[in-house]
């Protein structure tokens, strides 16, 4: 013990002679000019001043999102009442007659967010106790970094695989099922989001005292008892945000969601028929030419709104669960 | 045969359910790593034929034999080096200020909270703030510029939030030494700090913006959709980049088409993982140097 506490010590003296080193050549540069010293206290404001602003505008980038999709939204629902946007059943802003009810594009992110926790909540979950509670540190560091490259793969990547690959599968189990249909994109957006459920609910599982553990094993728990009846439950609070934190990225994901799920806005819960969500609609939009300022390219801002908010809301409660998580065992 | 169970039944009870929930949680890991694989072979089988020098170097085009993705790649490049350019100062700037400079304060609380929650707004909403800020309301248009922009906005929270866990990382006691010596903060930051964490916050730099390579939604929106048979050479040329082309060629039905995507996926993967693999280098190389 004491010779470790000789040793930190020792490597902290270091780190000041370093640092003397380095100061050094710092003062031999002031001493060139007089003028510089004076200057100090107005250089070192400047810098504190530069790096605020740095800050602040993640600010400007919150009020810019809200600012520009209200200022657009605002003039789209002069012209749609707001009632009709959030109650109507059938959305066609691009085909005559124009229906402007977003339920249609909500159902189609819900079903697709729903069945995506589906595909992920089971195998996430079990593969996150293992690693956490199971796995030897050996396999851990073989899982990690091959978790990681599946968080990296680009999402339009899966959109290919949605239709290349597991859209085909679902058509010759069930043939009724279109070539564009939600299933498949619900599993490619499941996979997906595991990796993100498993590295929170890890880090959470990990956060879980070994004390608590301790005592359970203590009583003469074994290792199921211990994992199922104490630990899990210790963590479920920020386990269930890592959940919301996956869905909201399910509600937002876009590229792999429109390639697979289609472009017909459809009030349905059938997986197996193609529908749209909110994001997609967005893609389609875009990507054809709707003259700026018109009712259909207001559309755009008018879902861009509705979508920052439900994922906003569902990210504002994770976090915040997940800050009284922290707390806890502190 | 009594009614009750008698310890060593409920202790063997026990030892099974454990066994089941055991290979339950390991087959829930094996399936990760077992679909990782899939999918990885899935598209080289699809693509492998496909993939040629040719393949890198020809221009777009309509027939799958003859398409490339020059201007796809070349907009890629353009876009990455511009949002590093943007993103990286402003990124690390925001980061110093948070954890050396700001008072423990409400304001410094309520700017994290934010710069937390921007990292959970879906991409595509900042490409709708791109196409109302830059393409409209600045007049940039459907630019490289734009482009980047937007991939800026997209990536700033992920960089602020890694640089500040580097920062972090780094002991008070360097701060203290350097105080002690009458540093002022900026040479402290400088000349201590900055170095010290400089492996940590480029491991952050470089997974977000390989996050920003495979982003393909807020490009699409701020409009770089158009076909674009030239590689862009100034700041406001129209400009596609790699995952726009793959979604092109996904989204047509023939065949061909998609091998031409697979083929294209399997460049943006190795760009993407060649990308990883020195940021864990950096990690490894110099994050061993720095002991304290």
């Amino acid at each position: 013990m004491e010779d470790r506490s000789n040793q930190e010590q020792s490597t902290k003296i270091e780190g000041g002679e370093a640092a003397v080193i380095q100061l050094s050549r710092v003062s031999s540069l002031e001493k060139a000019g007089g003028l510089w010293c004076s200057l100090r206290p107005f250089y070192e404001g400047c810098i504190h001043f530069m790096l605020f602003v740095c800050a602040s505008i993640s600010i400007l980038v919150t009020v810019g999102i809200v600012v520009v999709l209200l200022y657009e939204s605002v003039q789209f629902f002069y012209d749609v009442p707001i009632l009709e946007f959030l109650t109507g059943t059938r959305w066609s802003p691009l085909l005559k007659p124009q229906h402007f009810g977003i339920l249609p594009l909500l159902c189609g992110t819900m079903l697709v967010a729903g069945g995506s926790a589906i595909v992920a909540v089971p195998i996430g979950l079990g593969t996150a106790i293992y690693l956490s509670e199971y796995a030897s540190p050996r396999f851990r560091d073989i899982v990690k970094p091959m978790l990681e490259i599946l968080a990296g793969i680009p999402s339009v990547v899966f959109g290919y695989l949605a239709i290349v690959f597991v859209s085909p599968i679902i058509r010759e189990i069930f043939p009724s099922a279109g070539v564009f249909n939600a299933a498949s994109a619900c599993i490619v957006v499941g996979i997906m989001i595991l990796p993100m459920i498993i590295s929170l609910s890890e880090d959470i599982l990990q956060s879980v005292p070994l004390s608590l553990r301790a005592a359970a094993f203590a009583l003469g728990a074994n290792k199921f008892e211990v994992t199922v009846r104490v630990i899990v439950p210790a963590a479920l609070s920020g386990i269930m945000a890592s959940f919301l934190l996956a869905i909201s990225r399910a509600i937002g994901e876009t590229m792999a969601v429109t390639l697979a799920a289609g472009a017909t806005p459809k009030l349905t819960l059938n997986p197996l028929e193609s529908i749209q969500t909110m994001t997609a609609y967005i893609v389609q939009v875009s990507q054809g030419d709707t003259p700026t300022g018109t009712l259909e390219y207001r559309t755009i801002f008018a879902v861009g709104l509705a979508l920052f908010i439900t994922t906003m809301v569902m990210n504002v409660i994770a976090q915040y669960i997940l800050s009284r998580v922290g707390e806890r065992y502190e | 045969m009594s009614s009750k169970p008698d310890i060593y039944t409920t202790k063997r009870r026990g030892r099974i359910t454990n066994m089941l929930f055991t290979s339950a949680c390991f087959l829930a890991t094996m399936t990760c790593i077992f679909l990782l694989v899939l999918l990885i072979w899935n598209i080289i089988i699809q693509g492998k034929g496909w993939l040629s020098w040719e393949f890198i170097e020809r221009l777009p085009s309509r027939f799958p034999d003859k398409a490339g993705i020059k201007t796809a790649l070349w907009g890629s490049i353009w876009l990455i080096s511009l949002t590093a350019m943007f993103s990286v100062p402003l990124g690390v700037g925001a980061a110093l200020y948070l954890e050396e400079y700001a008072p423990r304060s409400r304001w410094r609380k309520l700017i994290q909270l934010n710069i937390a929650n921007l990292a959970g707004v879906p991409s595509i909403v900042y490409g709708i703030l791109g196409l109302g800020l830059f393409v409209r309301a600045l007049q940039l248009e459907r630019s490289v510029l734009s482009g980047a922009l937007t991939l800026t906005l997209v990536v700033l929270p992920i960089i602020i939030l890694a640089s500040q866990e580097a920062l972090r990382a780094v002991p008070d006691s360097i701060r203290r030494s350097a105080y002690a010596l009458g540093a002022t903060r900026w040479q402290t930051v400088w000349y201590q700090v900055l170095p010290a964490s400089l492996p940590g916050i480029m491991t952050g730099v470089i997974l977000s913006l390989s996050r920003a390579l495979g982003e393909a939604a807020p490009l699409i929106a701020v409009g770089a959709m158009a076909y674009v048979p030239f590689v862009p050479e100034r700041l406001t040329d129209e400009f596609t980049a790699l995952p726009i082309q793959i979604f092109i060629w996904t989204s047509r039905p023939q065949e061909d088409f998609h091998h031409l995507a697979a083929a294209g996926i399997l460049v943006l993967l190795v760009v993407l993982v060649s990308m990883n693999a020195i940021a864990i280098f950096v990690r490894h190389k110099y994050g061993k140097k720095i002991r304290w």
